[in-house]
């Protein structure tokens, strides 16, 4: 609450009831990241003995991260999840952008019925449509390629990105665009010259969010590709790091630390526009 | 002013020639007519959609209505499909295991999530770097930070169970019951492989991957209630639960709810997770209704039962996209 | 510069009428101002006059061409608005000229113009500064700034000067004046407040529920108004409206206002009355018209006696609130001459100036 509610609080009740709950969230949120870095650099003797303390590295290696960039596909997997990540944001800010252009700021016949049905594919999981959408790219030829994921991925991005942008072009006065064709632009020209660099920190954010979105995405993943060398990081280090029964935790976890990397600095560089993208999207 | 206005005579001319061009070009006439230009600027998103939601998903209706597998056209059979479904255990075990798991991890993550954001909305010292590392495991792959707690549950090497027995140790040793030797001997939970506790370690797995989500939306929400309405709910002498219950609730109640809706929706349709801890195990416990499409479809490759499987998720999702609409309605979104 | 012809102009949100068919003429070089209640039509007008909505009946002339379908950026137009649209993204100089270059006009043409625009408005000093920079009033300016350089046949305000505060507003009222006798163009405005309308315009047009309910010069507006909504709307504070009944006095007619009040009408209004003898009618009288007891300076004043209820010094003048058979009544006395609350005062009415309203027509007459 307001800072009015320190008033009077004394320093124990502080601590019971601000700084210790929020340790324990943070530590809680925290602690699997602390346990997939030194659970990359032990060795493969410290990790499986019962008898030690898991909680400190005695004899700190990096033959882990060594296998997993090495002996693995891995830098090929980021390449890959980069690759898709980046193709299916720029389809969807594309699709995006001018589809909640259109429905937030034109009025024409069908244009309710159309953000309706934008909202409801929004809503529509993968875990719905991943069978069929299975038959629909093998009838273009897309089973196991990069492609099929970056048309795929558009169909939950698309929604997405409308969905938050819609909202974001409502709050551009209308009167600007409407200044801008008396004073001789056309339609386009007002949305192109004056609404679209002044939505860019919205299209940021839709653009951030959509980058993480693609980036974790997992299940079209697992489905569509099978050579390990066309995989994603989620569908490559789950998919090619565990053999059967057998898991090898070392190189798993430096994949898992590797593979969040990426977005984690994507994310510390944005965290304003991501959060505004995370919750513009529910506010709609 | 005489040479002024004979300059911008002359210029007016000139623009109006300018204009006079662009009057000529057919394109640009259609374009201003904003009937045209609307759905002109939605055909990239209307073909994504026809191409790759609408096509597919009635496509997904037809092939639950047939006996496909993988190779091989199907034959229509009705809802045969879906009454052997209903007749299966596993499915039955799925459609439950589906509706307690979204219920119960919704409801423990917007309890916690409400918290966490109240306590972040407070001002003190890095509270912009805590609300930045609250969020990350959100933002991190699922599967990925799913591989560190199938790491952190695991059988043998949970390192819960590790402490759970340090404490058991500590307390034996504190009353000299227990000899060193047996340290490492004594078996805690089995977290996944035990029925009775894969179904809640998954929840706790999908709630500390939710819990942010939750906390960062309600802090959003918390920050546009006006500090006016605290003030006064103070001089009224409202306590600090109160002022909670009172305040605070009824004015992020519209976020609110459109939050747990939306996570609802997400958890209900979660894959990644079951996939990664279980695969459904232990003896099909802890199947949801996405992981069994899955394996009847990709791995039994039974493709025309998998569709009828996932269809079996939207009579719910309709009745949540419903209700989600007409809320959205009535507080005059749109 | 042209003149703006307006026919028959209807505008319908669906079902809900918003103009119900407007006829006018603005004259090329004149000063109208659009003026009435929030809801009366006059912002849709101006923005059909703009082509920033469509029209859904009628027929909009600027000069000599039917501009019905033409789009806003070909009505060779320009407009202010409330909430001045200034592009956020943009200098005051890139604001300016951003319809100059959409025109492709030559750069040194350009420049030129906006600084000629600048001079005019006194913000020379302000062309690299963004709008966010700029105060209310210095925004106000830039937003004129942007449709003077245009040059345009017509200028259109929409409510310019409402976001501005009360003492800006009156300057900024008597600078848009000026600016108007040095770049003489037509100019249509709108406005909610009388007095706006009263200062700056060279005819009147009074709107209500989407109909036009008289167009006239201020001075006319005030002395004659046809309707009585516009007798209520214009002057201020406003006139005062008693149910009378109108009878005769052997040669002449007299308003009977209460039983003590019986006022008799001046005698070169009576043919104009006749025929509305012994029927109830409203009466209207200006504040300024019911003042004090005072020397009469003409045979139409006279007097009566009346309960003071409430007084609101202003200054200048006080005004003095009674009720008047269930009716509030102000009159505009000089501040020493008033009774205390609850006392009996003599006023002096002057009849020359009243009005008699047909209720069933709501027309003055």
């Amino acid at each position: 609450m307001s800072t009015s509610a320190f008033v009077g609080e004394t320093y124990r009740k502080r601590l019971i009831v601000f700084y210790i709950p929020l340790f324990l969230f943070v530590f809680a949120m925290l602690f699997p990241f602390f346990w997939m870095l030194i659970t990359s650099i032990k060795t493969d003797a410290e990790l499986y003995n019962r008898r030690v303390s898991p909680f400190l590295v005695r004899d700190p290696t990096f033959e882990h991260w060594r296998m997993l960039f090495q002996d693995t596909l891995f830098l090929q997997w980021v390449w890959n999840t980069l690759w898709v990540a980046v193709v299916s944001t720029g389809i969807s800010l594309f699709a995006g952008v001018l589809g909640g252009y259109a429905l937030a700021r034109l009025t024409f016949r069908g244009s309710t019925v159309f953000s309706i049905w934008i909202f409801i594919t929004y809503l529509v999981p993968p875990a719905l449509l991943f069978i069929p959408l299975t038959g629909v790219m093998s009838f273009f030829g897309l089973m196991d390629s990069r492609a099929s994921l970056m048309f795929a991925y558009p169909t939950f991005l698309v929604p997405f990105c409308i969905w938050l942008l819609i909202g974001y072009f409502q709050t551009i006065p209308k009167e600007l665009e409407e200044c801008a064709r008396i004073d001789g632009a056309t339609r386009v020209q007002a949305m192109v010259k004056i609404v679209l660099p002044l939505a860019v920190p919205g299209i940021l954010s839709a653009g951030i969010f959509a980058f993480t979105l693609s980036w974790n995405e997992f299940l079209y993943a697992l489905v569509f590709l099978s050579s390990p060398e066309n995989k994603t990081v989620p569908v490559g280090v789950t998919g090619e790091l565990i053999l059967g029964d057998v898991f090898f935790w070392g190189p798993l976890m430096a994949g898992a630390l590797f593979g969040s990397v990426p977005v984690a600095i994507v994310y510390s560089f944005f965290v304003e526009h991501y959060v505004s993208g995370m919750t513009g999207a529910v506010k709609g | 002013m005489a040479d002024t206005s004979a300059a911008t005579a002359r210029a007016r001319v000139s623009a109006s020639r300018a204009g006079e061009k662009s009057r000529t070009s057919w394109l640009t006439t259609q374009l201003e007519d904003e009937r045209v230009l609307g759905y002109v600027l939605l055909v990239p998103a209307f073909l994504l959609i026809i191409v790759f939601i609408a096509y597919p998903f009635a496509l997904g209706v037809w092939m639950a209505l047939t006996d496909k597998v993988v190779g091989q056209p199907g034959s229509f059979v009705g809802l045969a499909n879906f009454a052997k479904l209903l007749d299966s255990d596993i499915f039955r075990t799925a459609a439950w295991n589906t509706v307690f798991f979204t219920v119960v991890a919704t409801a423990i993550k917007a309890a916690l999530g409400m918290w966490l954001a109240v306590l972040l909305n407070r001002k003190f010292r890095l509270s912009r770097v805590t609300r930045a590392a609250v969020l990350l495991p959100f933002i991190v792959p699922t599967v990925l930070s799913t591989l560190v707690w199938l790491w952190m549950l695991d059988g043998t090497f949970s390192v819960f169970n590790w402490i759970l027995r340090w404490l058991w140790d500590l307390e034996l040793s504190v009353f000299g019951l227990v000899v060193k030797e047996d340290f490492g001997y004594i078996r805690g939970p089995n977290w996944l492989g035990d029925p009775a506790w894969a179904m809640g370690s998954i929840i706790m797995a999908n709630v500390w991957r939710g819990l942010p989500f939750f906390a960062i939306s309600f802090l959003a929400a918390l920050q546009t209630v006006p500090t006016e309405l605290y003030d006064a709910a103070e001089i009224d002498g409202a306590s600090g639960w109160r002022k909670f219950w009172n305040v605070t609730l009824p004015m992020i109640k519209p976020v609110a709810i459109v939050v747990v809706v939306f996570s609802f929706v997400v958890t209900f349709a979660d894959f990644q997770l079951v996939y990664v801890l279980t695969r459904g195990g232990p003896y099909n416990s802890t199947h949801l209704l996405a992981t069994l499409a899955y394996q009847i479809s990709m791995h039994a490759g039974n493709l025309g039962e998998g569709a009828a499987t996932a269809l079996f998720m939207v009579p719910l999702l309709f009745v949540v996209i419903v209700l989600q609409l007409t809320y959205l309605r009535r507080i005059g979104v749109d | 510069m042209a003149q703006i012809l307006i026919k028959d102009l209807y505008k319908s949100y669906g079902e809900t009428p918003a103009v119900r068919g407007i006829n006018l003429t603005i004259d090329e070089n004149e000063f109208v101002v659009l003026v009435g209640p929030s809801g009366c039509g006059k912002t849709t007008t101006l923005r059909m006059i703009a082509g920033l909505e469509h029209i859904t009946a009628g027929e909009i002339y600027i000069g000599e061409r039917l501009i019905n379908d033409v789009p806003p950026r070909d009505r060779d137009i320009a407009m202010v608005f409330q909430n001045y649209a200034l592009y956020p993204h943009m200098t005051v100089h890139e604001n300016m000229s951003f319809g100059l270059r959409l025109r492709k006009l030559p750069k040194d043409e350009i420049g030129r113009r906006v600084r000629e625009a600048a001079e005019i408005l006194d913000i020379g000093e302000l062309l690299d500064r963004r709008p966010k920079q700029l105060s209310g009033g210095q925004r106000q300016r830039v937003a004129m700034g942007r449709a003077i350089v245009r040059n345009p046949d017509a200028f259109l305000f929409d409510e310019p000067l409402s976001n501005l505060d009360a003492k800006l507003r009156v300057q900024m009222r008597t600078e848009i004046k000026l600016i108007h006798q040095r770049v003489r163009t037509t100019v249509v405005y709108v406005t909610h407040d009388q007095v706006e309308a009263m200062t700056l315009a060279d005819r009147i047009v009074v709107m209500n529920d989407g109909v036009v309910e008289q167009v006239a010069p201020p001075q006319e507006m005030y002395d004659h108004p046809a309707t009585r909504f516009v007798a209520g709307f214009i002057g201020s504070p406003a006139m005062n409206f008693l149910p009378c009944k109108l009878t005769g006095n052997g040669s002449g007619l007299s308003v009977i206002l209460s039983d003590g009040i019986r006022l008799n009408v001046p005698a070169n209004r009576e043919s104009r009355y006749r025929d509305y003898a012994d029927r109830d009618l409203m009466f209207g009288i200006r504040p300024e018209h019911l003042t004090e007891q005072r020397q009469h300076t003409n045979a139409e004043q006279q007097d009566f006696t009346c309960k003071v209820g409430v007084l609101e010094p202003m200054g200048i003048d006080t005004m003095v609130f009674m009720n008047i058979e269930g009716a509030d009544v102000c009159a505009r006395a000089a501040p020493r001459s008033v009774k205390g609350p609850g006392e009996d005062m003599m006023f002096t009415i002057d009849m020359q100036n009243m009005h008699l309203i047909d209720p069933e027509s709501d027309r003055i007459l």
